[in-house]
């Protein structure tokens, strides 16, 4: 075996691995979001995360970049670590009506996929991760949403190695939006 | 459908309200024939479509209507439905086009003035020569217009009815609420953009339930939004919690109806709350001059200082009057007990970005249903109007009785009454006895004489 080769060898090891690693990520996400583990949730945030969701319009399809808003327009979410801790706390208050009770949730994620790594597999500090969601939301008694699109996420790696986000981008998969409101984090 | 309603099911002067004009399909009919097919409706902000050629495809009750701007740059409104065999003609929320092709048999409709005597009038019918011999009168044809539009400092509204009064007559006082929301900070009418998006989404709510949130409820606020003000959602962060900021001025301290008209505002037109105390300091004092600059323009041009915060104009169109938010939200009406909410942001057209960037910001995390405020009135909007269907509820009307005799005339404007008390059902009162004299079927014309001829 050429030197060449054990070092691809690694490199697709190492992918591998990376994978599995953000899989197991977004995995824990799911769990810590639908068990209503929200603190810990906001534990695996980067300081300087960002999470949006734009608004999805029909456009003819030769004018394909303006069928979602942009950064400046109008979206659904526009959040910072600041705006999403909120979200937790107002959930906290026991007074927040559009979930209390609160709504039995199950996060799907699937088709994942590593976008890219930065600088490189067998040293990532850097990782862009794409999937799919699906939300499921029951409530109160008959009140059921679906919610499915993708994600597109940055995970970085902090200090002592472990990964937090930093960049969420959902693109939900309606025009308009058939749920009374967005209480769930994606 | 039933040509009019019941009068007994509103009760406007005892505060009583039947709960069936929110659960009842023959009611829901007769609104969309009395109320949305004559009233004057919300289409859009001319920063919408600023382009020869550019169109938003908007609704007027049920139905799709597409706001244009033709070739010479004026502005219309026209049923987004083909007139041979009903295809929508457009199915884009938004666009360039000088036409409209319906993708069924190709009927095309122009929106350019140099080919076509009227804007969205039939311009090509394949196979007109052979299949039509040239008979077809495509100027007989065209999508149909509304019958009145008009630009209010670039608010677009418009009405099918040719006899529904000016829209002047029909906002009445009201207008200085709607001028306020076409002004900038500095109070400069037509000095606001919509950004782009219209955040659209599905409740299963009865649609005046929206009107009335914003109408002058302001008892909800302090049960339905505890929630926010305990997480510092406001401008003033964590220091100042409340969800407007500290205005150093109460927010409201009455509330205004018009009481022949069915408009209302939480606020009074005399009385201008302040500007909120930000987190930046940079930002309290850009606004702090910009209201200054604002009550000044005010004056010298004669228009009441106030007229701000959440209120509606009749029927379906609700506002954040103000800056801190400036917002609109149309409920259009899809059945009895479903409704399409459709909400559009302004802003000052000539902010510095990041204070643009800081009340989108705001505005979102406010409003909508992702907003940590809006979230709350949806839930109980929706449940209030499901617990409100069944055989035993529909017999028990509603309480409307807060305030009941605690308005007297206004000192500002000669057609509006204020309450006493910040706390009132007297706007709803009003905006039910509007409702009720469109229910009834009467003309325009009785209804000007049952209202004195004013």
């Amino acid at each position: 075996m050429t030197t060449a080769s054990t070092s691809s060898v690694d490199a697709r090891l190492a992918t591998l691995l990376l994978k599995d690693e953000l899989t197991e990520r977004l995995h824990l996400e799911a769990d810590l979001l639908d068990e209503q583990r929200f603190d810990e949730w906001l534990e695996l945030l980067d300081d300087d995360v960002t999470y949006t969701m734009p608004l999805r319009l029909n456009v003819h399809h030769s004018d394909a970049d303006r069928a979602s808003t942009k950064e400046g327009d109008v979206s659904w979410f526009e959040d910072d670590l600041s705006t999403l801790r909120m979200r937790v706390e107002q959930l906290a208050t026991g007074e927040h009506w559009a979930e209390e009770p609160r709504s039995r949730v199950s996060h799907l994620v699937s088709n994942i996929r590593l976008l890219s790594v930065a600088p490189n597999p067998m040293a990532p500090e850097m990782v862009e991760v794409g999937c799919r969601f699906l939300v499921y939301r029951n409530r109160v008694a008959d009140e059921t949403d679906i919610w499915v699109g993708r994600r597109t996420d940055t995970w970085r790696a902090d200090t002592q190695g472990h990964w937090r986000l930093l960049r969420r981008h959902l693109l939900l998969d309606q025009g308009v939006l058939m749920a009374k409101n967005l209480t769930v984090l994606f | 459908m039933t040509d009019s309603v019941d009068p007994l099911m509103v009760d406007p002067d005892n505060g009583i309200i039947s709960r069936e004009i929110f659960v009842s399909q023959d009611v829901f009919d007769t609104e969309l024939e009395q109320i949305f097919a004559r009233a004057w409706l919300f289409i859009g902000h001319e920063s919408q479509i600023p382009e020869p050629g550019d169109f938003f495809n908007s609704r007027m009750g049920t139905e799709s209507v597409l706001l244009t701007r033709d070739s010479e740059g004026e502005i219309h409104v026209l049923l987004n439905s083909c007139r041979h065999r009903g295809m929508k003609v457009c199915r884009y929320d938004e666009g360039n086009t000088h036409d409209f092709v319906c993708p069924y048999h190709g009927w095309s409709y122009s929106t350019d003035g140099t080919l076509v005597s009227v804007a969205g009038e039939l311009f090509g019918v394949p196979h007109y020569r052979a299949g039509y011999d040239r008979k077809l009168d495509r100027s007989q044809w065209g999508l149909i217009p509304t019958a009145q539009m008009v630009n209010h400092h670039g608010l677009i509204f418009a009405t099918w009815d040719p006899d529904t009064p000016s829209f002047d007559e029909y906002t009445g006082g009201f207008r200085f609420w709607l001028d306020n929301l076409a002004a900038n900070t500095a109070g400069e009418r037509g000095r606001v953009k919509a950004l782009r998006g219209v955040q659209k989404w599905r409740i299963k709510a009865n649609w005046k339930f929206v009107s009335e949130n914003f109408l002058g409820d302001n008892y909800h606020g302090p049960t339905s939004h505890s929630s926010v003000d305990a997480v510092g959602l406001g401008p003033g962060g964590k220091e100042a919690p409340t969800r407007h900021g500290d205005n150093k001025k109460p927010r409201s301290i009455g509330s205004t109806s018009f009481f022949d008209l069915g408009h209302g505002g939480v606020t009074t037109a005399g009385y201008a709350w302040g500007y909120p105390e930000f987190e930046d300091e940079n930002m309290t004092t850009y606004f702090q001059q910009r209201w200054q600059q604002r009550e000044q323009r005010l004056e010298a041009e004669d228009r009441p200082i106030g007229g701000l915060g959440p209120s509606t104009m009749f029927p379906s169109m609700s506002l954040h009057a103000g800056a801190f938010p400036r917002a609109l939200i149309v409920a259009h009406p899809v059945g009895p007990t479903e409704t399409e909410v459709w909400r559009w942001f302004l802003v000052d057209d000539d902010l510095p970005e990041d204070i643009e960037s800081w009340l989108r910001r705001w505005y979102l995390r406010y409003s909508g249903p992702a907003g940590l405020v809006e979230q709350d009135d949806m839930e109980n909007w929706d449940y209030a109007t499901d617990a409100s269907t069944g055989t035993i509820a529909r017999r028990y009307p509603y309480n409307y009785q807060l305030g009941l005799g605690m308005a007297s005339p206004s000192e500002v404007l000669d057609d509006a009454v204020e309450s006493s008390y910040l706390m009132t059902e007297e706007n709803a009162r009003n905006y039910y006895r509007r409702w009720a004299a469109l229910m009834s079927g009467a003309s325009w014309a009785e209804i000007d004489q049952a209202r004195g001829g004013k």
